[in-house]
């Protein structure tokens, strides 16, 4: 208690403890708001991000740019605005036109463009064609091949990796070259097709769905899916799940990993230490040789072969990193410390007094040491919240947690940083960094405390 | 002078036979935990499988067998075969054969990867890799070495200053291992600024040996070498500083400042000279991680050495590969530290050898 007193008189403890709390406080809130089975499922790949952009930036963003940087938007059909009109045109048939309007207000084109739409039919399939408004009247119609209209297993159609449209635009934009391409993203929405620097037009859009069926028929799904350029605040992935998730849910699993791993291997030496120093000869020895055993095993690499050849959970990386440093090198620095306090009156008093071994090291001696522990405790978790990382950077973390490791692993497959996706890179780096730090601070301050030694030199 | 090569030398063999004993221990144990389920006996039945088969096609050129024949010679040669290389025994027995072919680097042919030269020997393709390896932690090693040493010296001299309280508030950032900073470096230098290259060992087409080639080279090695100092010089020049501070409060050195040396005398002599052996301790427990860390560095900059072999194995399920590099890596780690403990008793005349109890 007076050790923690004293830390206050340090400034980089109190900045370390801060990190620290503002960690516990948000891993607690992150397992309380986003629960384990619900982490999970927003981390699996596949259909539930369909919603979200292609590695968007962070949110963020925006505020370091004076351009409106592009949102993700998504209308339906339900949305207030959409008009459906119905003209029947005979032989039993009607013409139904969907107009699905919405705003444009960002200075930056979106990303993509996809329309979902699903119909409800009796014998054939209603014949559909897509037209867009643009906020000056003009009209481009987006015809694209039969068969991508008309799939009733897939019915979505990705209008900004429509080929047929982007040689339509592109001859819009230069007429004048051979073959020229323009994407939809940017033809459809440029203020000047000519010019792209001058940006998106901004106003009230129309996309209009027209389709041909039978009396009887209806639309049941229409969903215009614009994807912006920032997204959530802290961007998604290559598989469009939002780095958000994987942030949040990292400082639990870090902070679990950091503190099992340091007590099943800090705690577990320094306990083996008392017990070898005192009752020393060939236990000791034997203590000695092995600590000498684990610093020749070269421990990540067994880690690493281990991950590689078994299943990589956490529990069982946790059980092999624990395993790997009982006899850490730390073994030999307690033991020299045991073994002067060993010869220390007050254990000669207990030995007196008929305590029996046991007694004496868990009673008296590995009590006095606690001091010692302390620092080297808190300095060594850091290290193991990087050594979970740095599996994970290996592609060998836990196949089903997201953590920040696994986003840096994502990011440095998919080669983030040439193409200039920095916020994947840094904003998981920063967290590791932080509570690197954080630990690190905490202790180095309290090795101070704990050894005047170091102090008043 | 006799005395002391004596003892020295007494010293070297004793820790030699004794280090020898616990890398054949550690390398069992890795043996072990690799054959837990089973995995080394499927790649040796494999590969002797494979082999029978070769063999079969080669006889088939000159006397083709009907293809129930083949078959039946096939899975008659490949019995014997596995019979042959014992790996019918009970795993006791196995495992022995198994740990001195690991021990001498014969490990069999990697499933994957090849050497530059195309050979599919395991112990070709690592020893291969382990020049750049050396060559980056060596210059990285030196660099830590020499500038924590000095710049805790003077650090020691201007005890409390603010380019003390600087350099120590600095100490935390070694809680993160190299290739963490090799990231912020690469995003630095060469997304942002575009000044050093990306990765890899040298720019290619150019011809080894030619100063180009060694120009581009120490180019190519900036970076890395640059991440691994900045992940370990400053726990490095901490840990010193405390060892000068603690020793030059020691009574002996009050003493010789009252007999009137010089500040230089008093430090080379009295203070520098009883602090190296514990600042090499904590140096060699460094370099243990940091050959660890290169796994990854290597990854990160796709520098040709056994770490990134050891990435490359791991992405294509390469188990001799993997298996021989945490051989590999068990003798650098031995060698590491009988080169420093050698050093240690050389630096320390009170180490003495001490048969079956190991080092006093």
């Amino acid at each position: 208690m007076k050790a923690l007193k004293e830390l206050r008189r340090y400034p980089t403890a109190i900045a370390g403890m801060i990190i620290m709390a503002i960690f516990v406080i948000v891993s607690i809130y992150t397992v309380i708001a986003i629960p384990y089975s619900e982490a999970i499922r927003l981390w699996r790949p596949g259909e539930v991000h369909i919603e979200n952009p292609n590695r968007a930036g962070p949110v963020w963003y925006d505020w370091f740019t004076s351009d409106r940087l592009s949102r993700t938007f998504i209308v339906t059909l339900e949305d207030e605005g959409v008009i459906v009109t119905e003209e029947p045109i005979g032989d039993g048939m009607k013409l139904v036109e969907i107009l699905v309007p919405f705003e444009y207000h960002y200075d930056r084109f979106p990303t993509e463009l996809a329309l979902v739409h699903r119909w409800t039919y009796e014998t054939q399939r209603p014949l559909v064609s897509v037209s867009w408004r643009k906020p000056d009247g003009e009209v481009i119609a987006l015809h694209p091949a039969r068969e991508i209209l008309h799939r009733d297993s897939f019915p979505v159609y990705y209008i900004s990796q429509d080929g047929e449209l982007s040689r339509v635009l592109g001859h819009m934009a230069r007429p004048e070259e051979r073959a020229p391409t323009l994407s939809p993203r940017v033809g459809l929405f440029a203020r000047d097709i000519t010019d792209r620097d001058r940006g998106p037009m901004q106003g009230r859009y129309e996309l209009i769905v027209q389709a041909e069926m039978a009396e009887g028929d209806s639309v049941s799904e229409i969903r215009l899916r614009v994807y912006g350029e920032v997204h959530g605040w802290a961007g998604t992935d290559h598989r469009r799940r939002d780095i958000s998730v994987a942030l949040l849910w990292g400082a639990p699993i870090g902070l679990m990993f950091g503190i099992v791993a340091a007590v099943g291997a800090q705690v577990s030496t320094f306990i083996l230490a008392g017990i070898g120093t005192w009752f020393g000869g060939k236990l000791d020895g034997a203590f000695q040789k092995a600590t000498e055993l684990t610093m020749i095993l070269p421990n990540l690499a067994v880690l690493i072969m281990v991950a590689h050849l078994y299943d990589p959970s956490i529990y069982r990386i946790l059980g092999i990193v624990i395993a790997l440093n009982v006899f850490s090198a730390s073994y030999k620095v307690y033991r020299a410390m045991f073994l002067q306090s060993k010869e220390l009156p007050y254990i000669e008093a207990s030995q007196a007094y008929g305590a029996g071994n046991f007694r004496i090291i868990f009673r008296y001696l590995l009590p006095r040491m606690m001091p010692i522990l302390l620092p080297q405790f808190v300095i060594i978790i850091p290290s193991f919240v990087f050594l979970e990382a740095t599996l994970a950077v290996l592609g060998l973390g836990d196949p089903v947690l997201p953590t920040w490791g696994k986003v840096l692993n994502d990011a440095y497959n998919t080669r983030a940083l040439i193409t200039g996706h920095y916020y994947w890179i840094l904003q998981p780096a920063l967290l590791l960094m932080f509570i690197g730090f954080g630990f690190a601070m905490v202790g180095f301050a309290l090795d101070r405390v704990v050894n005047p030694k170091l102090r008043t030199v | 002078m006799k005395e002391i090569v004596n003892r020295l030398g007494k010293y070297a063999l004793v820790r030699a036979v004794s280090l020898g004993l616990t890398l054949v221990l550690a390398v069992y144990l890795t043996i072990v935990i690799a054959n837990w389920g089973g995995a080394l006996d499927e790649v040796r039945k494999s590969q002797i499988m494979f082999e029978e088969q070769i063999k079969l096609e080669a006889m088939q050129q000159e006397d083709p067998l009907p293809p129930d024949e083949y078959h039946r010679r096939l899975q008659d040669m490949q019995e014997r075969a596995i019979i042959r290389a014992g790996l019918h025994r009970p795993f006791p027995v196995r495992s022995v054969m198994y740990l001195s072919n690991a021990l001498s680097l014969n490990l069999g042919r990697a499933e994957y990867m090849r050497s530059d030269y195309g050979s599919r020997q395991v112990s070709r393709i690592l020893l291969e890799r382990l020049p750049p390896t050396l060559l980056l932690i060596g210059t990285a090693e030196l660099i830590v070495f020499v500038v924590g040493l000095f710049m805790a010296l003077v650090l020691s001299r201007r005890y409390g200053s603010r380019l003390d309280r600087a350099i120590i508030a600095l100490a935390p950032t070694s809680a993160a291992p190299g290739w963490f900073y090799g990231i912020f470096l690469l995003l630095i230098f060469a997304a942002v600024l575009q000044i050093l290259p990306w990765g890899r060992m040298a720019a290619p087409g150019l011809e080894s040996g030619s100063l180009e080639h060694a120009l581009s080279v120490a180019k190519h090695m900036i970076l890395p070498v640059g991440a691994i100092v900045i992940g370990t010089v400053f726990s490095s020049i901490y840990s010193s500083r405390t060892f000068f501070l603690i020793y030059s409060s020691e009574e002996y050195v009050e003493l010789a400042k009252a007999k009137g040396l010089s500040d230089r005398e008093i430090e080379r002599r009295y203070i520098l000279r009883p602090t190296l052996p514990p600042i090499i301790t904590s140096f060699v427990l460094m370099i243990i991680t940091v050959w660890m860390g290169m796994i990854v560095l290597e990854s990160v900059f796709r520098w040709p050495g056994i770490g990134q072999a050891f990435f490359t194995a791991l992405t294509n399920f390469d188990t001799p590969v993997i298996v021989g590099v945490v051989v590999i890596y068990g003798y650098l780690l031995a060698v590491s530290v009988f080169l420093l403990e050698f050093t240690y008793a050389a630096l320390d005349p009170r180490v003495r050898v001490s048969i079956g109890g190991g080092q006093k």
